[in-house]
């Protein structure tokens, strides 16, 4: 399977009656999980999150397509 | 500074009560003639009421200031008989930029899909509307303007609330039965009542001009993320009207107001924003902050908050006015029935839990905006960067790109007035959904679903041939007119003409059917506002009546 660059996001059992939600959702969600956090934990949290998703995904190739991606834009 | 638009100076009169010395009663006195006050009072007034709208100046808005007025209040201004002169003025946009330092990100295209009538926003500035709105009042004879009319004291009891009011000529008292309130969000007179208004003040400090100037930019909206002419801030171009752009800079917090508002210090920005020596005037500049915050209920006894002295939210995504004239088409049906004797005070609670609703989602999504355009911390600015990088090659990432949502009416789908559906639907047309538009076709000319909709409750009956109606449906549909709370029928048909004594509506294009997922038989009740009450597959007048108790409170 290709890495899904298409918008994905969606939340079971809830309905969005407009296509900005579910990202504006998402994305909330993401700042608040670093709400007063130093540098240094934020650093932490973002390594354990993509530790965490990396093993949800499972699909080592997708994950190598996003290491790249990831890596060509820093 | 130059002007492209004059500002009219509207006569103050001196008041009856004064000449005749005597105090004044009314049954709806409102507050504030901006936006909000005089929709409020058109809608009321269009309704047969009665009203005396009170205004503390003698002219429209100082100023572009909203400059968004997006599709569900050209709606509403529709019902009311005066968008089309807005959007002829105004200027329609869909397309939207995105730049993130030298770079555009992305473009993107309001208009989501076809068939509606109005585009999804226009730009106009807020005296035009202003302008317009006082235009339409002034052609309905039981509504009467008071300019320089200034309230400054307010006793509201069980039955009434009483007015102190200064003029020119000295002070006057009145009471009214209902007292609407839109003096904007500052608010006198909730400071007067002492009433709480809760919630946050974002450090930030944004400075607007607008500027008159033959620019071959086009018709559409651009966005900034941190550009080489601004570093590290972000700024908005706008069009509006008669060559005039509205520009918006973020400067932080940390800068004088009275500074950065002087000539010497906006004209070397708008400078290096554009780049080269073109001419251009300005013609307002302001310095703003602003609150996201609401009251705790919009309704308190005789006395009726709407727009921003009832909410206020960031001015990202175009919710100031858009919100406050959607407070007043849920208010002023509620109103009137209450008024009437046909519904209980109760209603009016609904107003205050529907708008409440409707404000959290619009500070809600201000607020997400706010915190994308200005992030607050390192972490939140690394994310927001790291959007903007993929967002040119990644459709996902473009999703996430918030430089603030338009302005959209709130699925009302808690309310309680709401019939909850027995039946199986497909779409978003559920009960509380505000209606979507459709192009359709009547014998009275109307070209559009929402302008055969609103100002009293509704049966929308579905038919693939409105000519094949049986006796005894169209006996039923037609008896709904005779009731306290009349429901007036409308046939929705593929063709033919429903039988005397019923409107039928063509459905042009088949897409009302799909919109509302119609079969032979589905009958959709509607509220004055346009949002639906209940929906079944077939015809039911104790179901019919049943939903129309229950979304006025007399159930």
């Amino acid at each position: 399977m290709a890495l899904n660059t298409q918008p994905n996001l969606h939340e079971p059992g809830k309905r969005h009656f407009r296509a900005f939600s579910p990202g504006d959702d998402f994305y909330e969600a993401l700042i608040a999980t670093h709400r007063d956090l130093t540098d240094e934990q934020s650093a932490m949290v973002n390594a354990r999150l993509i530790l965490l998703l990396a093993n949800h995904i499972g699909d080592i190739s997708v994950l190598r397509e996003a290491m790249q991606i990831a890596r060509e834009g820093a | 500074m130059l002007s492209t638009f004059q500002y009219p100076k509207f006569d103050y009169v001196r008041p009856p009560e004064i000449a005749e010395a005597r105090d004044g009663h009314y049954p709806v006195v409102i507050v504030g003639a901006g936006p909000v006050g005089l929709t409020a009072a058109i809608d009321l007034a269009q309704q047969g009421q009665r009203v005396l709208l009170l205004d503390n100046d003698d002219t429209v808005s100082i100023g572009s200031r909203g400059v968004c007025y997006a599709k569900r209040t050209l709606e509403v201004l529709d019902r009311l008989g005066c968008a089309e002169e807005m959007v002829q003025k105004g200027v329609s946009w869909n397309v939207g930029r995105t730049f993130f330092r030298e770079e555009e990100v992305f473009n993107f295209n309001l208009c989501p899909e076809p068939d509606h009538h109005r585009p999804g926003m226009i730009n106009l500035q807020q005296y035009y509307l202003e302008d317009d709105l006082i235009k339409r009042a002034r052609l309905l004879p039981n509504l009467e303007i008071r300019f320089r009319n200034n309230v400054i004291g307010v006793t509201p009891d069980a039955e009434k609330a009483t007015l102190r009011v200064e003029t020119p000529d000295g002070a006057y008292t009145l009471s009214a039965d209902w007292l609407i309130v839109a003096d904007g969000a500052r608010s006198p007179i909730r400071t007067m009542l002492g009433l709480d208004i809760d919630g946050k003040i974002f450090m930030d400090r944004f400075l607007i001009a607008d500027v008159v100037m033959k620019a071959e930019f086009p018709t559409e909206r651009w966005f900034w993320f941190d550009p080489p002419f601004h570093r590290n801030q972000s700024v908005l171009l706008h069009r509006q009207a008669d060559n005039v752009f509205r520009i918006d800079f973020q400067l932080g917090w940390n800068v004088d107001p009275e500074e950065e508002k002087k000539p010497e210090n906006v004209i070397p920005r708008i400078k290096a924003m554009l780049g080269d020596d073109r001419e251009f005037e300005l013609e307002w500049v302001s310095v703003y902050t602003f609150q996201c915050r609401r009251m705790n209920r919009f309704n308190h006894g005789r006395v009726l908050f709407v727009g921003d002295a009832a909410h206020q939210v960031s001015p990202f995504g175009a919710r100031g006015a858009n919100s406050g004239i959607q407070d007043t088409d849920n208010l002023v049906w509620k109103l009137k029935l209450v008024m009437d004797g046909k519904a209980p005070a109760t209603l009016l609670d609904t107003y205050s839990d529907e708008r409440c609703y409707a404000a959290d989602e619009n500070i809600m999504n201000s607020t997400r905006s706010t915190d994308f355009i200005t992030p607050k911390s390192a972490v939140s600015k690394t994310f927001r960067n790291a959007v903007l990088g993929l967002a040119e090659q990644f459709p996902f990432a473009r999703a996430l790109v918030n430089s603030g949502r338009l302005s959209v009416p709130s699925f009302l789908a808690d309310s309680r007035l709401n019939t909850a559906d027995s039946d199986v639907f497909a779409g978003n047309m559920i009960p509380g959904a505000p209606m979507d538009d459709a192009p359709v076709a009547m014998a009275d000319g109307t070209q559009w679903l929402l302008g055969a909709a609103g100002n009293c409750f509704q049966l929308l009956h579905y038919i693939p041939d409105a000519g094949a109606l049986d006796a005894a449906s169209a006996q039923a549909l037609r008896s709904l007119i005779d009731a306290p709370i009349p429901v007036e029928a409308i046939v929705v048909a593929e063709r033919g003409t429903a039988p005397a004594g019923l409107k039928t509506l063509i459905d042009a294009k088949g897409r009302v059917r799909e919109r509302y997922d119609l079969r032979e038989g589905t009958s959709y009740l509607v509220r004055p506002d346009q949002h639906v009450a209940a929906r079944w597959r077939a015809l039911d007048l104790a179901q019919v009546r049943a939903a129309v108790a229950r979304a006025t409170c007399n159930a």
